[in-house]
């Protein structure tokens, strides 16, 4: 009789005598509320293939990891997201940060930022800073990498809608530095797709951006050959509520139409595709965590080669960047947080990340402060020093459960692509807003779990500390900073060559206009100290704005 | 028949964080109020205006990125203004023990912290209007 046989037989036995033994009044489910069976056996692996479904790190379909050596060869990049108030503060942080030993940059910046506005446009008034740091300008780029060599260390920048103009930023003051594109590392975040389903930050309506996004990817091939041109992400969407399954569905689908967009503008798929990245949640569901950053490389994969025809290796590797669950912290009770923190960025490096961020405690109140964020990097640095995990290669893989698990992902996953391709793909599913009545219902049911106390939130909905105070201490950004960088924004107007920033900006519209390259445009007219502002301007003139059908 | 009461839900402000402030509409919804739930990146000017066209009891406004010391009073000036400080006004997100306090000196009803259930807001709402509509 086959293992997985006399497993089930077993099994049906034990089934028999657990059902008369008490068992514990809670729903055994995930956090995405999928319900969990009690034991895992050979019987739940039936059609395994171990080298069909898993194989060898770093051979497809890369299950077990991207690389053949993992974290042997090379531990994951420790990059903390962060940026507050102006350049030279943030600045500081990055040195703080580096000094404590992080070994990969990334920068936050604030929401006029992220939308396209100046620090002195009048829909900028009293959020200059507070979210991440302002940056309106070359010179604001300069002073936020001082005595930082970008031709040494990576740098990962959170930007969507405007992330061609902060990108030439980067550019031109690399160069000032006697870098140049060529040996540029990092990430622009620039997943359009995502913001219009969940972080809501665009600029334009979807098509100009796509576009944009195909100039980019043909100007990193290149020009800057060695930069991950796009960050499709599952984080912002899960952070609005999804669940675990459609946080991979949703993101793998994105990507996918970034594929099927680049082939569509002529870009031969294995020059572009081996520089698609991927940025993923890390929530505290443990196992799901892990069964769905497995489920995820082996999707890629099985779709890049088998569906686009894709014929390099690199085009078929799915790397990621993982954040730990910013939405599953708490403000009560918020040195919790470091343990949920920890135990979110072991199911990353358990689930084969290349970079991760790890949240500090005190982000539930504030940008994290000093003492908090270096708790954070400790977190990742403990994991790679003391626990072990690092030193051998993916250990879950061919537990019963994690497999059974994983499989179960990707066919929820495909379950969903399916979905999405009846309905007309992706950019008809964000216009009829079938992600984002997903995602709402999706929260709603968390809420109303939470709400019925059939989700236990330590701290939260029980074990409630009565009559607790605040004790940790908040960053808050000085008010003075708006004022700052309003200042700096009009000196730089001033002081720079406006007549060849207006031949850049005419350079700029006409190419938006046209078919050239956008990206080349935008990068001249960073280098003689054009705002983002005023880009943004000139491309909304030619491109129109976007405004949703809010979905609740 | 009770008339329905109308709220208007809104985010004010450049944030795009929309999880919270949709998740208290459905509830306010599927409590049976008639919500109008304006979006993102709204001024105070727009909800103040779009509170007065839709006839509402109440304006809730999410308030994520530390702007509700603008925000709020900007919001009660603009009522006081156009007479219609009727419309009771309450939030929701991340402020300040202290801050809250102020806002409730210059007029805003209720400050909904992390950790509140949609029960208790769909109340609040229920008891200070029928409160109102009393005096």
């Amino acid at each position: 009789m086959k293992e997985s046989e006399e497993a089930k037989k077993a099994k049906e036995k034990w089934e028999k005598k657990v059902q008369g033994e008490k068992i514990r009044n809670a729903k055994f489910m995930t956090i995405s509320s999928e319900p969990i069976p009690m034991l895992a056996t050979p019987a739940d692996l039936e059609e395994f293939d171990y080298m069909r479904d898993l194989n060898l790190p770093g051979e497809y379909p890369f299950t077990r990891g991207v690389h053949s050596t993992m974290y042997r060869g090379k531990l994951w990049t420790m990059r903390q997201f962060s940026g507050m108030g102006t350049p030279k503060q943030t600045n500081e942080r990055y040195h703080f940060l580096l000094d404590r030993g992080q070994t990969g940059l990334s920068v936050a910046f604030d929401l006029p930022t992220l939308m396209g506005y100046d620090s002195d446009h009048l829909l900028s008034e009293g959020e200059v800073g507070i979210c991440g740091v302002a940056v309106d300008s070359l010179k604001d780029m300069e002073i936020l990498f001082t005595g930082i060599d970008c031709g040494k260390i990576s740098t990962s920048m959170t930007i969507n809608g405007p992330a061609d103009m902060i990108f030439g930023m980067y550019i031109a003051q690399a160069e000032k530095q006697g870098v140049k594109p060529e040996q540029l590392t990092g990430t622009l975040q620039v997943d359009i797709l995502k913001e219009y389903i969940a972080q809501k930050e665009w600029i334009f309506p979807p098509e100009p951006s796509m576009r944009m996004i195909t100039d980019l990817m043909s100007f990193c091939s290149q020009h800057v050959p060695k930069w991950n041109s796009i960050s499709i992400s599952g984080y912002h969407i899960r952070e609005a509520g999804s669940t675990a399954v459609q946080e991979l569905a949703f993101t793998l689908a994105d990507g996918f139409a970034y594929v099927e967009a680049g082939i569509k503008a002529g870009l031969d798929v294995d020059v572009f595709a081996p520089r698609l990245s991927y940025f993923f949640n890390s929530h505290l569901d443990f196992f799901e965590e892990i069964a769905k950053f497995r489920a995820a490389r082996r999707i890629w994969a099985r779709n890049m080669k088998e569906k686009y025809g894709a014929k390099k290796k690199e085009s078929w590797l799915l790397r990621f960047h993982i954040q730990t669950a910013g939405c599953s912290l708490t403000a009560q009770q918020p040195e919790n947080n470091i343990i949920r923190t920890a135990y979110e960025a072991l199911a990353a490096v358990l689930g084969g990340t290349q970079s991760l961020h790890t949240n500090s405690m005190d982000e539930t109140w504030g940008l994290p402060t000093e003492r908090a964020v270096q708790i954070a990097l400790r977190t990742q640095q403990i994991i790679a020093y003391e626990s072990g995990v690092p030193n051998t290669i993916d250990p879950l893989a061919g537990s019963y459960f994690v497999e059974y698990l994983t499989n179960k992902m990707e066919e929820g996953a495909e379950k969903y692509f399916k979905e999405i391709e009846k309905r007309g793909g992706v950019l008809k599913c964000i216009e009829n807003g079938f992600f984002q009545k997903e995602i709402a219902d999706a929260a709603a049911r968390f809420q109303r779990e939470i709400d019925t106390k059939e989700r236990i939130i330590v701290g939260v909905n029980d074990y409630l500390v009565p009559g607790e105070e605040l004790e940790i201490p908040i960053l808050k950004i000085p008010p003075e900073v708006e004022q700052e960088q309003r200042v700096c924004v009009q000196n730089v107007r001033k002081e720079r060559d406006n007549d060849k920033v207006k031949r850049a900006l005419g350079a700029l519209k006409n190419a938006a206009k046209g078919s050239d390259n956008v990206m080349s445009k935008i990068l001249d007219c960073a280098r003689c100290y054009t705002t983002e502002g005023e880009m943004a301007e000139t491309l909304k003139e030619v491109f129109g704005t976007y405004t949703e059908e809010p979905v609740f | 028949m009770e008339k329905k009461i109308r709220v208007v839900l809104s985010k004010v402000g450049l944030d795009g964080h929309d999880r919270g402030v949709k998740v208290i509409a459905r509830a306010m919804r599927d409590a049976g109020f008639e919500v109008i739930y304006t979006g993102l990146r709204q001024t105070p000017e727009m909800v103040v205006e779009a509170a007065i066209q839709e006839d509402a009891d109440a304006i809730g406004i999410s308030s994520l990125a530390g702007a509700h010391m603008t925000i709020f009073p900007r919001v009660l000036k603009l009522l006081k203004e156009k007479s219609a400080e009727q419309i009771l006004v309450f939030g929701g997100g991340i402020i300040p023990k202290d801050e809250e306090q102020s806002l409730y000196k210059q007029g805003v009803g209720k400050i909904f912290g992390p950790g509140t259930t949609t029960d208790e807001t769909v109340t609040y709402l229920k008891q200070a209007i029928s409160l109102k509509a009393k005096t």
